[in-house]
């Protein structure tokens, strides 16, 4: 089991180096000069441009080689301190992240959790059942082929701009302040229900067009023809197919979260959500290096944590992972 | 099984209940229909809810979450911060010409090198504490650090000093009246006991988070979409002026998309958009509560000219007469009309804004000034020696070199990705082979810095109290390696230069001084022209009169302000534009 996990772990450190590597690199490849088009909103005098681009270049710490900026960069990460926005000049990435982050994950969690467990048990039910399977399939084939974004402004148009029931964009109304009031609370949900309506969506028609064929592949194997020729009840069979299929299922959200991230990051801007989206999209529009490090950063945490959870819990619902890990110590 | 099923049916069931519930409550709550119900009468101190027909919403200038309340960096600060919260000692009003005593009551040169301000009586800040001419010397003395962006003031500046609690005397090297005249509306006073203990890196990169100033409004609070001003009731031009902004709150709300913009502006969720909305002309005429400045076209007042830069360090760019017929190719009525739908002009050969008309010498332009003419064009081509030698349509350089150009505006700046279409449609209708571009802005901004262009689009340089500020941006002088805010085109005339010096130091009073000098330098821009000017932009303003009325226009008996709530426009005049508003009746 330690060993297990020991490797696991290796792994995530690997990939989590690598990964925080090519996050600190990819801006830096972007054309052009932060500080510059920073300073190209200022209307400044020529002979305080100059000065004033020495100084935001030596403040961001781009004046030294850029071996030296990355080992800075390790540096200060270790330390926790993600540095100073470029984009959002004054505020520390790590404080706008933390702002923005609630949302993202107020959106996300559910979405996955939620999508992942109605899909699976809906497309359970549905497989084998004609007229079911006959509306489901199709109709989760066209969900899960939607894009997120195409979704998400089809459901704007349609219950925004022309039903009026929820609002277009935004994290709250404009007129409200943020408290623990109902009112608040009420006011939040409902700028929060399109956007996790889209991701809902979008990833139940696939999980539930997924956990349908697995169904059908487990009752035609041996085991469940093996069952039903003893005479279990239909339902018994069932429960054991469903058992069995959850487990591919569970690998497949392993390797959906990126995508899943992805999504929402998308949907975010789509609505306007304060999330993690949005900035995102700002930041590599205003080139803030140290804003898209961060918030990657973010994401690349998330999405190693989340698929050591699902490491775990594939232990624990998966019998035979652990025979195996028993054999290998 | 069955059981577990059931409870998730609930489960789905009660969720969607809950949402369309929730849905309905707050829908009819902030439906931002006017009705401004307010929430329990909460005081100033933290209300749940803003009264709808007490808050202004406005929106245009925010491309991001408000970040700072710093007056220094005022090119990034959360809108309202100068003009709102740090106040200015004149207000300079762009349509009369004519500067507006503010913090100030009086300001004049008592000799050549000398500039004596007094301020009004009774003016305090937020805290109570009285503004005095301490505060104003500070301020300017922050200036003496490098990284404050009015650092180079210092360069001609000998000394500012406090004569008594009121007047403040300015002392000079070299005076220059006209940046000067500049720095009077531009520079926001800042308290002296707040900032006093403030190191150079605070007061040029702090964020100045919660902001005293001594403006009509103060902090309430931000989100990343919003910036909300509360009004002070203990404001000194209350009692001092006798003006009364009329909004409770304002709620300035950061750029997201032209759609949602759009659609806020004809709900009358936003009472003031200054954004670019293209068709607005449409819909001012189409029955929404949706009004302009001007009723009809150019609908907008002009805030900016959109050139076209050319690169004059490469060929043939180089040549004046290649310039001139480039000039008379190009078909800005075109733009005016079908990019815009006429919410902008077609600018003077001049490019000077209307605002400075009176500087525009009508007989140069007469005389020198270009028009869209494509015979012309094809004829200056012709005598300069441009011809097709390769039978390919466009023209050759004298020596036989191919002409291909280049010309660029940043990617996703659709109404100027459209223009720069039309601009080399034209120029391939008289024979210049001109391709049109759209790198990221990065980029851009990284090309035109370096000189590594042929061409593009450019209107950093905005309205203000001197045609001055224009010259300087065309003409400016030494070209270096990067030229970050002026004469992208690296164009070389020293005598065009000097001039423009000469400009700086003539005092802001003398018309006829100012206008011999522009006269001069209209002359050698309009034969040489280093840039084109194209068009104005607009001073996009739409406003809505659902909830707010008495909004600056052009009709007899309105305000004529500028209705403009972007970063420096504040001191022009929009401040008291707040003072004007009514609620409209109900």
């Amino acid at each position: 089991m330690r060993q297990y996990f020991q490797r696991k772990l290796g792994i995530y450190v690997l990939t989590f180096f690598v990964a925080v590597t090519v996050d600190w690199m990819i801006p830096r490849f972007m054309p052009g000069d932060p500080v510059q088009t920073m300073l190209a909103r200022a209307s400044l005098r020529p002979e305080a441009s100059q000065a004033m681009q020495a100084y935001y270049t030596g403040v961001f710490g781009l004046d030294v080689p850029i071996w030296r900026q990355y080992l800075n960069f390790w540096g200060a990460l270790l330390r926790g301190d993600l540095g100073v926005s470029i984009w959002l000049f004054p505020q520390p990435v790590t404080s706008v992240i933390l702002r923005a982050i609630p949302y993202t994950i107020a959106l996300l969690v559910p979405a996955i959790l939620l999508s992942w467990w109605a899909g699976n048990k809906f497309g359970a039910y549905a497989a084998r059942r004609r007229w079911l399977d006959n509306t489901v399939l199709p109709v989760g084939y066209v969900l899960t082929a939607t894009p997120y974004m195409w979704l998400g402004i089809l459901l704007a148009w349609a219950l925004a701009t022309v039903a009026g029931v929820f609002p277009i964009a935004g994290g709250y109304s404009f007129d409200v302040e943020p408290s623990w009031s109902v009112a608040f609370l009420a006011d939040l949900a409902w700028h929060w229900f399109l956007p996790f309506a889209s991701l809902f969506l979008v990833g139940f028609g696939g999980w539930a067009i997924g956990m349908r064929n697995l169904i059908i592949y487990e009752l035609e194997a041996d085991y469940s023809h093996y069952l039903e020729s003893l005479g279990a009840p239909r339902r018994l069979v069932r429960h054991y197919a469903y058992r069995n299929a959850l487990l591919p299922q569970l690998t497949g959200l392993a390797l959906q979260l990126g995508v899943l991230v992805a999504g929402a990051l998308v949907t975010e801007i789509v609505f306007s959500y304060p999330g993690l989206g949005y900035l995102i999209l700002q930041a590599i529009n205003n080139q803030d290096f140290f804003l898209i490090q961060g918030a990657f950063l973010f994401i690349i945490l998330g999405v190693l944590l989340a698929n050591f959870l699902v490491d775990i819990v594939y232990v624990i619902v998966d019998p035979r992972t652990r025979v195996g890990m028993r054999g290998a110590a | 099984m069955r059981n577990k099923l059931r409870t998730a049916i609930v489960v789905a069931v009660a969720c969607l209940v809950v949402a369309a519930c929730t849905g309905g409550n707050s829908g009819s709550g902030s439906g931002g229909a006017g009705q401004g119900q307010p929430a329990g009468g909460a005081p100033a101190a933290g209300p749940a809810s803003y009264p709808r027909n007490e808050t202004l919403y406005t929106s245009g200038n925010q491309w991001g979450p408000p970040n700072n309340w710093n007056p220094i960096m005022d090119w990034q600060y959360a809108t309202g911060t100068e003009g709102l919260v740090y106040e200015n000692l004149f207000l300079y009003d762009p349509m009369k010409g004519v500067y507006k005593p503010w913090l100030a009551s009086k300001g004049g040169w008592t000799s050549k090198n000398v500039y004596e301000l007094t301020l009004r009586d009774g003016l305090t800040w937020s805290d109570g504490q009285p503004l005095t001419s301490a505060d104003v010397v500070f301020t300017f003395e922050l200036g003496k650090f490098a990284s404050v962006p009015y650092h180079n003031l210092w360069d001609w500046l000998k000394k500012a000093e406090a004569t008594d609690e009121r007047t403040v005397k300015f002392t000079f090297s070299q005076p220059l009246y006209q940046e000067w005249g500049n720095h009077l509306y531009n520079r926001a006073i800042v308290p002296k006991h707040i900032w006093e203990g403030r190191s150079e890196k605070d007061v040029a990169t702090g964020a100045n988070e919660k902001p005293v100033g001594s403006g009509p409004y103060l902090y309430q609070t931000h989100s990343q979409d919003r910036m909300v001003w509360v009004k002070n009731d203990k404001w000194w031009g209350k009692t001092v002026l006798g003006l009364d902004p009329k909004p409770r709150y304002i709620v300035d709300i950061v750029n997201s998309n032209n759609n949602a913009a759009l659609g806020l502006v004809l709900q009358g969720g936003i009472d003031l958009s200054n954004n670019f909305l293209p068709g607005i002309a449409t819909l001012v005429k189409g029955g929404y509560q949706v009004q302009t400045y001007f009723p009809d076209a150019p609908y907008m007042l002009s805030a900016n000219t959109a050139w076209l830069v050319l690169n004059t360090k490469k060929k043939p760019m180089d040549d004046p007469a290649f310039r001139k017929a480039l000039a008379y190719s190009i078909d800005v009525n075109k733009i005016v009309t079908g990019v815009y739908g006429q919410i902008v002009q077609a600018a003077s050969p001049t490019g000077l804004l209307p605002a400075w008309d009176k500087f525009v010498d009508k007989s140069a332009v007469s005389q020198l000034g270009f028009k869209y003419d494509p015979a012309k064009a094809r004829e200056l081509l012709a005598q300069a020696g441009y011809k097709d030698t390769n039978g390919d349509k466009y023209v050759e350089g004298p020596g036989g070199a191919k002409i291909e150009l280049n010309l660029i505006v940043p990617n996703g700046w659709t109404d100027w990705m459209e223009s720069i279409r039309v601009v080399g449609e034209s120029a391939k209708a008289v024979g210049i082979k001109v391709n049109t571009e759209f790198p990221e802005f990065q980029a851009l901004v990284d090309a035109r810095n370096k000189g590594d262009f042929d061409m593009l689009i450019n209107n950093d340089k905005q309205l203000s109290n001197s045609p001055w500020e224009y010259y300087d941006y065309m003409f400016r002088l030494p070209v270096q390696d990067t030229q970050s805010t002026a004469n992208f085109g690296r164009y070389e005339n020293k005598q065009a230069w000097n001039l423009v010096q000469q400009l700086d130091k003539t005092p802001t009073d003398d018309i006829a001084g100012m206008r011999k000098i522009t006269s001069q330098l209209q002359r050698i821009q309009l034969t040489e022209l280093p840039v084109i000017p194209l068009w104005y932009n607009g001073a996009w303003a739409q406003a809505n009169t659902s909830v707010w009325t008495g909004w600056p226009s052009a009709k007899q008996g309105d305000s004529h302000l500028m209705p403009v709530t972007w970063r420096n426009y504040w001191e022009m005049g929009s401040v008291l534009m707040l003072t004007e508003l009514q609620p409209a009746k109900q």
